[in-house]
């Protein structure tokens, strides 16, 4: 309120256009991107295996199914909410669709049951924070819990098996590149259109930025958010049964801790986690950032316990960073 | 208005009718779960559980969410176990049973005062946060331990002993010291300036500041306090289990105590939480999970059940508020 009465804002917006490579420079995909770029360097050091492409495309299967869920998170954040279930959901869809097809379903029914049912949870989640109007830090903590309880109680210590022709989804190769990788970026391609230049994906934007603001011009925002909780879903159940083909079998454990990493992958690509601010190409870079640094953390024989405390570092560091260029361009 | 109605109207009297009631039906069906017996392995379930509660009630009533309990807890129990292992002396003299659990306190302590410098300093949001130390303590907990656990052996035998019994009717320690520590946060609440301003600072956290109250100082202190009592029931874990397990100590330990505490009726949107509700809500997980055996349920549908027990516990708190509401928008017509 204070500001306005000062003359500095006015100076501010008579001031001269910034340069374009200044507003590039702020903006935080480009420190994702040199971080990558960093850190292919750091990692061709260690191994020369990191300027194989092939060998980078291998790895990154292990973590596409995680990046493409954090793409859609991404538009969650965006959009003002966040969902720390969709690891669990992953787990329990992988669960659904084992023991469906185990207990004699044909498997493209057990895949769609499996769908429907990732879109279930999303539903359960959408009716929880947007009809009842309940917190999405807390709601998903809850229905966190509740999947992959679920998930434990499904499949209880063992492990499904599925059938042999199923396994190997991360085998198959388009054009040299493993499908899981192909579906990330085709994913990654359409959200990026869908966030940047429709309507919808504008909208998004103005709900995060100001939910209220937002409603009053007449955005739907329930239907918006619903959709979006909706699509989390749907794609974590997708990514579960990816992981089940590419594991070829299926325990309550898949994936567990998986939402670290996702929202790491968000906030590695500077989405703000007060809503309003990211994007799409963010995530984008920072999932292969995050498979060069674990990719390199293996490959240096980084104990798995230094690697933890590395993922959890990394993910304070990020939105630490992430603040600080936003409050920069606030002025 | 009579005082039985007041208590009556209260929201702890749900929560102990439900307990009454889920008692009653399983003891319906099996009647040896109405025994002293059972009543015994309830109260032992419950001791770690009660302890982190107590912080997460005053996390949660501060407007934020710990969800790096568990790791703290594995970090502090690991400290001590490590201490026993290696029969550390200090200046020429041994370390006496009990300094396990100072210890524990002062570095879960410290790892929850880590938390909210985090939050308090970037003005980050708590979950975040958390979800993050709650990766990097748990990786500590293997650093500072090889990645071995603990063996019976190395926890001093005094130390277990508190599990097991004390010279009042045979009621183990921990149930004790974890009563006095809900005793302990009642008054601190309740009854100091600083309980009631985490009140205070949960239920508007901008007008808090403009009261005089010092936000970010409250909100440490609050971290402060949810790391020490983790740290406390990491060395109870010790002493209760007889062994420290770098990856098994304390994972899904949030989970459980976010429960408890959530059906206790301490309110997401801050500001609202009683130590008896929390205490209730905290003995009637242990009912649950002392019947789920003898129903036949088998353990693993544990887990599944403290996340419909977190959003049930959601629902209802929504319904209070919305006729808490109705009722204020009555009085002021």
């Amino acid at each position: 309120m204070s500001t306005i009465k000062t003359a500095a804002p006015a100076q501010a917006d008579i001031s001269p256009v910034r340069p374009r490579w200044q507003t590039l420079l702020i903006r935080p995909e480009t420190m994702t991107f040199m971080l990558l770029v960093v850190g292919v360097f750091a990692g061709s050091l260690l191994s020369p295996f990191f300027l194989d492409l092939s060998y980078i495309l291998r790895s990154f299967t292990l973590y596409s199914e995680l990046a493409i869920v954090a793409l859609v998170l991404t538009m969650v954040i965006i959009a003002g909410e966040i969902d720390l279930s969709p690891a669990a959901n992953m787990a329990l869809s992988a669960c659904i669709f084992a023991w469906a097809q185990a207990s004699g379903v044909p498997i493209p029914l057990a895949i769609v049951i499996g769908l429907l049912s990732g879109l279930a949870m999303g539903a359960l989640n959408a009716f929880l924070v947007i009809g009842l109007q309940l917190p999405s830090i807390i709601v998903t903590i809850g229905t966190l819990t509740l999947f992959r309880g679920l998930a434990q109680v499904l499949a209880g210590d063992k492990s499904i098996r599925v059938p042999e022709w199923f396994i190997g989804v991360d085998k198959i190769m388009l054009a040299g590149v493993p499908l899981p990788v192909v579906l990330f970026i085709v994913l990654a391609i359409g959200l990026g259109i869908v966030l940047g230049g429709t309507i919808f994906g504008r909208n998004i934007y103005q709900i995060g930025t100001n939910e209220v603001a937002a409603r009053h011009a007449g955005i739907r925002s329930a239907r918006i958010k619903s959709t979006l909780f909706l699509l989390v879903g749907l794609v974590a159940s997708v990514a579960g049964i990816m992981t089940a083909s590419r594991l070829g079998s299926v325990r309550y454990d898949i994936a567990l801790g998986g939402e670290l990493q996702m929202v790491l992958m968000a906030m590695l690509g500077g989405t703000y986690i007060f809503g309003g601010r990211g994007t799409i190409l963010g995530t984008f870079l920072a999932a292969w950032l995050l498979v060069i640094v674990s990719t390199g953390m293996i490959v240096a024989n980084v104990l798995p316990a230094v690697q933890l405390v590395v993922l959890g570092g990394l993910l304070i560091v990020a939105i630490i960073a992430t603040n600080l260029i936003y409050s920069r361009t606030q002025r | 208005m009579t005082t039985l109605r007041k208590i009556f109207l209260r929201r702890e009297a749900g929560i102990a009718v439900m307990i009454v009631l889920f008692c009653l039906a399983v003891g319906a069906v099996k009647p040896q779960f109405l025994t002293l017996d059972q009543l015994r392995i309830i109260l032992l379930l419950t001791p770690l559980i009660m302890i982190g509660a107590m912080g997460q009630m005053l996390v949660i009533v501060a407007r934020h969410v710990d969800l790096s309990i568990g790791s703290m807890l594995g970090v502090s129990a690991m400290v001590s176990g490590m201490l026993y292992r290696y029969d550390a002396t200090w200046f020429g003299v041994d370390l006496p049973w009990w300094s396990g659990i100072p210890i524990s306190i002062v570095v879960g302590a410290l790892l929850g005062l880590g938390n909210g410098l985090l939050i308090t300093l970037f003005r980050l949001p708590a979950i975040i946060v958390t979800l993050g130390t709650l990766s990097l303590y748990r990786g500590l907990t293997f650093i500072i331990s090889n990645a071995k656990q603990i063996d019976r052996q190395w926890i001093p035998s005094e130390l277990k002993g508190l599990a097991q019994t004390s010279p009042i009717m045979g009621i183990p320690w921990i149930i004790f010291i974890a009563f006095g520590v809900a005793l302990l946060t009642y008054f601190f609440a309740m009854h100091t300036r600083v309980g009631r301003q985490i009140f205070a600072l949960g239920s508007n956290p901008v007008a808090a500041p403009l009261r005089g109250i010092k936000v970010n100082q409250v909100t440490l202190l609050v971290f402060a306090i949810s790391g020490a009592l983790s740290g406390l029931a990491g060395i109870l874990y010790a002493s209760r289990w007889g062994f420290v397990n770098p990856s098994n100590t304390g994972s899904g330990f949030e989970f459980q105590v976010i429960a408890a505490v959530v059906i206790g009726g301490a309110s997401i949107n801050g500001g609202v939480g009683t130590v008896l509700g929390t205490v209730l809500g905290v003995l009637l997980l242990g009912c649950v999970s002392a019947a789920l055996p003898l129903l036949g349920i088998p353990g693993t549908s544990q887990a599944a059940i403290y996340g419909a027990v977190i959003l049930i516990a959601l629902v209802i708190d929504r319904s209070v508020r919305q006729q808490g509401i109705a009722s204020l928008k009555r009085a002021r017509a």
